[in-house]
């Protein structure tokens, strides 16, 4: 299994992470020894296990449907990188 | 585009084509708080001030699920006559976008809460089961603003977390008007159920639509396009059919149709292509670890079903059955709840000897042109049903005729005035004592001699004259069928 | 009295409760020994004159009943803490100041608690030699240059080195253990669900669990009993009865059924690991307990398996940190140019690299080969632990396969530092609790530990095997304040 610029493009874009030919090339690298390793899992015969998802030994548990968090837009916007209290602001997508 | 038997078919030269429509409903779940947060889900507040922590995805914050919005899905499933799925599973949908705080949606992927069912459709040509395929619960984004600011979006979040089930037909609606009725009863049955509000003027109800196009008998499905977040009806109708006949434009011309995803441009009325870019749909489902899969009993299921009330479908049978109203008058009834608990309120109230055609006509005619004309709904209606019900009774046991009723029928709005005092304080009782109206016929006839002699010589059309002038001179009070048998007798 | 920072916890308990000591005289002299150590780099973010305001105010009126009585403590800068900026060792967070509490860190702070500071951590925890941190590497105390493990790493410092009397961490894959095993101390990794993963900043859902490092396995307990607590803010946390993990802690083992997985004598294992783990079942047996062999087939799987699961779920988990709500934003064009600038700025290499392969393997065509198998391995390797527990109380086994290595040696083998877990991983995939004990030192005098794997839900029981094999290895932890000025 090798992995190629192509793929490691295509992963970053899913990402939304930047890689230049550089970075790319080196990623590569890095991610084929890791999927060398990785491949492993391929001695196992797994045809009739079923998958785990969680350890939690429990069923999910129901919250009741009150509206108990108010009116916090303070705290919620507090941190964000621009300035305005009312609301979130990014760049523009490109349509 | 011809229309045979009411079919919708595309013609072009010898070919002739069908289109082939699914639809991808978002519905949003009727509840006080959000799926996985406890935040208020109330229409119209001020940016971003319906947001939690866990709605704008801090650091460290983890989803809960809301019981009621689980009771809700399946409470739908019911009404849609579908399987309801014990064990369903939630699964994170990845992509980034400003008003996807997490970078994934909690949706329901491979097992979701609700499985195969059907929706009847009341169609002029008879009726059409329409297939469910799925409903799945899962939460709604928050919205992004583009035209406030030139340079920037601005994101709120009130939205975000919300609860919607995606309901998905099976491909099998053929028709801009099949289209039209599928989304009404689907609307219906959900306000039924009090399950979603359907209003989509607020949003609380979206849909995508696939459309595809194939040879009339053709067999096999044509490539598929789906038409994004169209919020109201008449824009479903007029995508699809630009959809249509895009795509078989296209087939003529001998070029193949791409999938890819559409948006419906509302000022131009027709589908453009969104400018993204082909791998921006790879979601990477997986289920959420942050959730353990959902099971629910049959005794939970079975508590919701005692909860479910009369659905539209055995309401209109039961109209039919019980007061006897036509078909097409039935389903005009049951469409929406509010006009059939209307309806039920007025027949119930006008006691014994009651007229329900009568009834069933001063709804669907007078009551809707006034709610046509000031936009309201019927819940909202300035005549009461207890009001509408004395006035219908005071047509039918002859105090008042149909015209004066219509004049009533305006004075009542202002207030909800209760027609009986109307007819008491305007004198509007109709004249139905033989002998004053044979007296007043007489005076008329002896007045208009000549017209009389000309009617009696073959002029027909003079009847209507003198019976203008019975309500003339009554001032509009006689009792009309009396008029008409009486001028008969002695003309 | 002297030396206070040489003190247990328990020991400064009881003298704070029998008014020997005040919690404003600890927490100075936590203060000042943190102060001098600053060439450890364990902390983020220090809290000093707060912490000393809030033990003066505890002193003023004193609630003895409290399990800490104000007791200052630092912890991993993976926890949010209110209005105390949390950055999880990575640049994206470098600002951030969370407005809202961990359940773990809340539940601390109401037992008498003190904040001290943020410990240091490899980026979002991935990591194991805290030199992924965007605020530099932590030195261990045992020497100069060498990691202290990771990705709790400036939590086992901070506790080996006696800045802070007890601390907790997070462990995901062997983030508390390895590094306690580095540092010569004790760290637990609960069962799964055990404590709340509300407000703690996740890296892989299904792994992550918080839990204590200490100096000493009684600190341990009352640590544990203090954080394990069910909340129903956390879909993941099991309400279950908590056992009084301190007031039940024995050091009675007689008849305990100890197994040793074969499958864990890994090819290449050096020999001074092998050693300390038969003196450990030999110090086993003098407590009374029973060995017996058991195998756990599928071990060998274990590191692939979470190389899959994890890095899988932080892709996703991490996807949130897009410079829209809070933490670093770059400068974009529009809005996918400011995503990808902000998150290739604001993550560092290896938290990049998890990603992409997290990414990956949950892509169109490669999610039944790659995510869908190993969680099918992991079932597997769940079963294999079922199946031993049916003959054993718990499992022995060393906690890493070599002692703390230089910084700078393997940082640029990915592989070969994620060998590091082999012996903790398999632990977190089976949702199990797990100590690491101090056992031994190696040729070069560094600490290597052993670890006990519990049952589910049985900390007390694996608890009471480390109080009663720490007493007979009497570990001395050989701590030379190198880097005090």
């Amino acid at each position: 299994m090798s992995i190629d610029l192509k793929t490691i493009k295509h992963i970053s874009k899913l990402s939304r992470i930047s890689v230049d030919e550089k970075k790319a090339e080196k990623l590569a690298g890095d991610l084929n020894s890791i999927f060398n390793f990785i491949e492993k899992l391929n001695e196992l015969n797994t045809d009739n296990v079923e998958p785990l998802t969680s350890v939690a030994e429990t069923t999910l548990k129901f919250r009741s449907d009150e509206v108990k968090n108010q009116n916090i837009r303070e705290q919620i916007i507090k941190n964000s990188p621009e300035d305005n209290e009312d609301f979130f602001v990014v760049p523009k997508v490109v349509e | 585009m011809t229309k045979e038997n009411s079919e919708y078919l595309i013609e072009r030269y010898d070919n002739v084509y069908e289109v082939v429509i699914g639809l991808e409903v978002h519905a949003q779940v009727t509840s006080n708080s959000k799926l996985f947060s406890s935040s208020s889900t109330k229409f119209g507040a001020e940016p971003n001030t319906q947001v939690s922590l866990v709605d704008a995805a801090f650091p460290g914050m983890l989803p809960v699920i809301n019981e009621f919005c689980v009771k809700q899905a399946i409470k739908t499933g019911i009404g849609l006559r579908a399987q309801i799925n014990k064990r369903s599973v939630f699964d994170r949908k990845n992509y980034f976008y400003a008003d996807l705080p997490q970078g994934y949606q909690i949706s329901q992927f491979k097992y979701p809460i609700v499985g195969e069912g059907k929706v009847v459709l009341d169609m002029p040509s008879g009726q059409k089961e329409v297939g469910i395929e799925r409903l799945h619960l899962e939460q709604d984004a928050g919205k992004s603003i583009h035209d406030i600011d030139p340079q920037n979006t601005l994101v709120d979040l009130n939205r975000s977390g919300v609860a919607l089930m995606e309901i998905v037909s099976k491909p099998d609606l053929r028709s801009p008007d099949e289209v039209s009725a599928y989304i009404k009863k689907l609307r219906s049955i959900m306000r039924y159920l009090g399950t979603c509000d359907g209003n989509m003027q607020e949003g609380s109800l979206r849909a995508d639509v696939n459309v595809s196009v194939r040879l009339k008998d053709s067999k096999e499905l044509g490539t598929r396009c789906e038409i994004k977040n169209v919020n109201s009806i008449k824009f479903m109708q007029m995508a699809i059919d630009y959809e249509a006949n895009r795509q078989v434009d296209l087939i003529e011309e001998g070029k193949s149709i791409d999938q890819e995803t559409r948006l419906f441009d509302t000022k131009k009325n027709e589908t453009r292509s969104m400018r993204s870019k082909e791998d921006a749909h790879d979601y990477r489902y997986f289920p959420d670890p942050d959730l353990l899969p959902l099971e629910v009993t049959d005794e939970f299921i079975d508590n919701l079903k005692k909860d479910i009330p009369e659905l539209p479908d055995d309401k209109k049978k039961r109209f039919i059955d019980e007061f006897k109203v036509s078909p097409y008058e039935a389903t005009i009834l049951v469409s929406d709840i509010d006009t059939a608990k209307y309806f039920e309120e007025v027949v119930a109230k006008m006691g014994k000897n009651k007229d329900i055609k009568l009834a069933v006509n001063w709804i669907t005619g007078e009551l809707f042109a006034v709610l046509n004309n000031k936009n309201l709904e019927i819940s909202q209606s300035p005549i009461s049903a207890k009001n509408l019900a004395k006035l219908v009774n005071l047509i039918k046991n002859g105090t008042i005729s149909g015209k004066i009723a219509k004049t009533i029928f305006e004075l009542m709005m202002d207030g909800d005035k209760d027609p009986q005092i109307i007819v008491e304080e305007k004198g509007l009782k109709q004249e139905s004592d033989p002998k004053a109206l044979e007296a007043l016929i007489d005076k008329i006839i002896n007045d208009n001699r000549e017209k009389a002699i000309e009617y009696k010589n073959g002029k027909e059309k003079l009847f209507g004259f003198f019976v203008g002038q019975a309500m003339k001179v009554s001032g509009g009070k006689a009792n009309p069928q009396l008029i008409n048998e009486i001028l008969k007798k002695k003309l | 009295m002297s030396d206070i920072t040489s003190q247990t916890l328990t020991s400064l308990v009881k003298n704070i409760k029998e008014k020997k000591l005040s919690s404003e005289e600890v927490t100075k002299a936590f203060v000042d020994r943190s102060e001098k150590s600053k060439e450890l780099n364990a902390y983020i973010t220090e809290d000093f004159s707060n912490a000393i305001d809030k033990a003066k105010k505890f002193d003023e009126k004193p609630n003895l009943d409290l399990k800490l009585p104000g007791i200052p403590m630092a912890v991993k800068d993976l926890f949010c803490t209110k209005d105390i900026r949390t950055t999880a060792g990575s640049k994206i967070l470098e600002n951030f100041v969370p407005t809202y509490e961990s359940t773990v860190t809340e539940n601390i702070w109401n037992e008498g608690g003190i904040l001290l500071g943020k410990l240091n951590c490899d980026e979002f925890a991935m990591g194991s030699s805290n030199e992924t941190s965007f605020y530099g590497n932590v030195q261990n105390p045992i020497d100069k240059g060498l990691v202290p493990g990771g990705s709790s790493g400036g939590s086992a410092a901070a506790v080996s080195g006696q800045l802070t009397p007890i601390t907790i961490g997070t462990d995901t894959g062997g983030s508390i253990r390895q590094p306690a095993s580095f540092t010569g101390t004790v760290g637990l990794k609960p069962t799964y669900g055990s404590c709340s993963r509300y407000g703690i900043v996740a890296f892989a859902s299904s792994l992550d669990q918080a839990g204590p490092m200490t100096q000493n396995v009684e600190d341990c307990a009352l640590l544990q009993e203090v954080i394990s607590t069910y909340d129903n803010k956390d879909s993941t946390s099991i309400d279950f009865k908590r056992a009084q993990y301190s007031k039940d802690l024995t050091k009675d083992i007689k008849g305990k059924k100890i197994g040793i997985p074969k499958e864990y004598r890994v090819e290449g294992m050096p020999k001074e690991i092998e050693d300390l783990w038969k003196k450990g079942i030999e110090y086993a047996k003098d407590c009374g307990a029973e060995i017996i062999d058991i195998s756990l087939p599928n071990t060998s799987y274990a590191l692939p398996t979470y190389y899959i699961v994890a890095p899988a779920e932080a892709s996703s988990n991490l996807a949130r940190y897009d410079g829209v709500k809070y933490g670093f934003r770059a400068k974009g064009e529009n809005l996918i140019d400011m995503y990808e600038k902000t998150r290739s700025e604001g993550f560092g290499a290896e938290v990049q690299r998890r990603i992409m392969i997290g990414t990956y393997v949950l892509s169109s065509g490669y999610y039944d080969a790659y995510y869908l198998k190993a969680q099918k391995v992991r079932k597997l390797i769940k079963n294999d632990f079922d199946e031993a527990y049916k003959k054993v109380d718990a499992i022995l086994t060393p906690s890493t396969p070599s002692s703390a290595f230089k910084i700078g040696e393997k940082k640029n083998d990915p592989v070969s530092m994620y060998l590091n877990d082999i012996f903790t991983v398999p632990v977190n995939l089976a949702g199990l609790p797990a100590i690491s004990i101090p056992a031994g030192h190696d040729a070069a005098g560094y600490p290597l530990g052993l670890q006990i794997i519990g049952k589910a839900f049985q900390e007390q029981e694996i608890l009471n095997l480390a109080y009663a094999m720490e007493d007979k290895i009497n570990f001395k932890n050989k701590i030379t304040d190198w880097w005090i000025k």
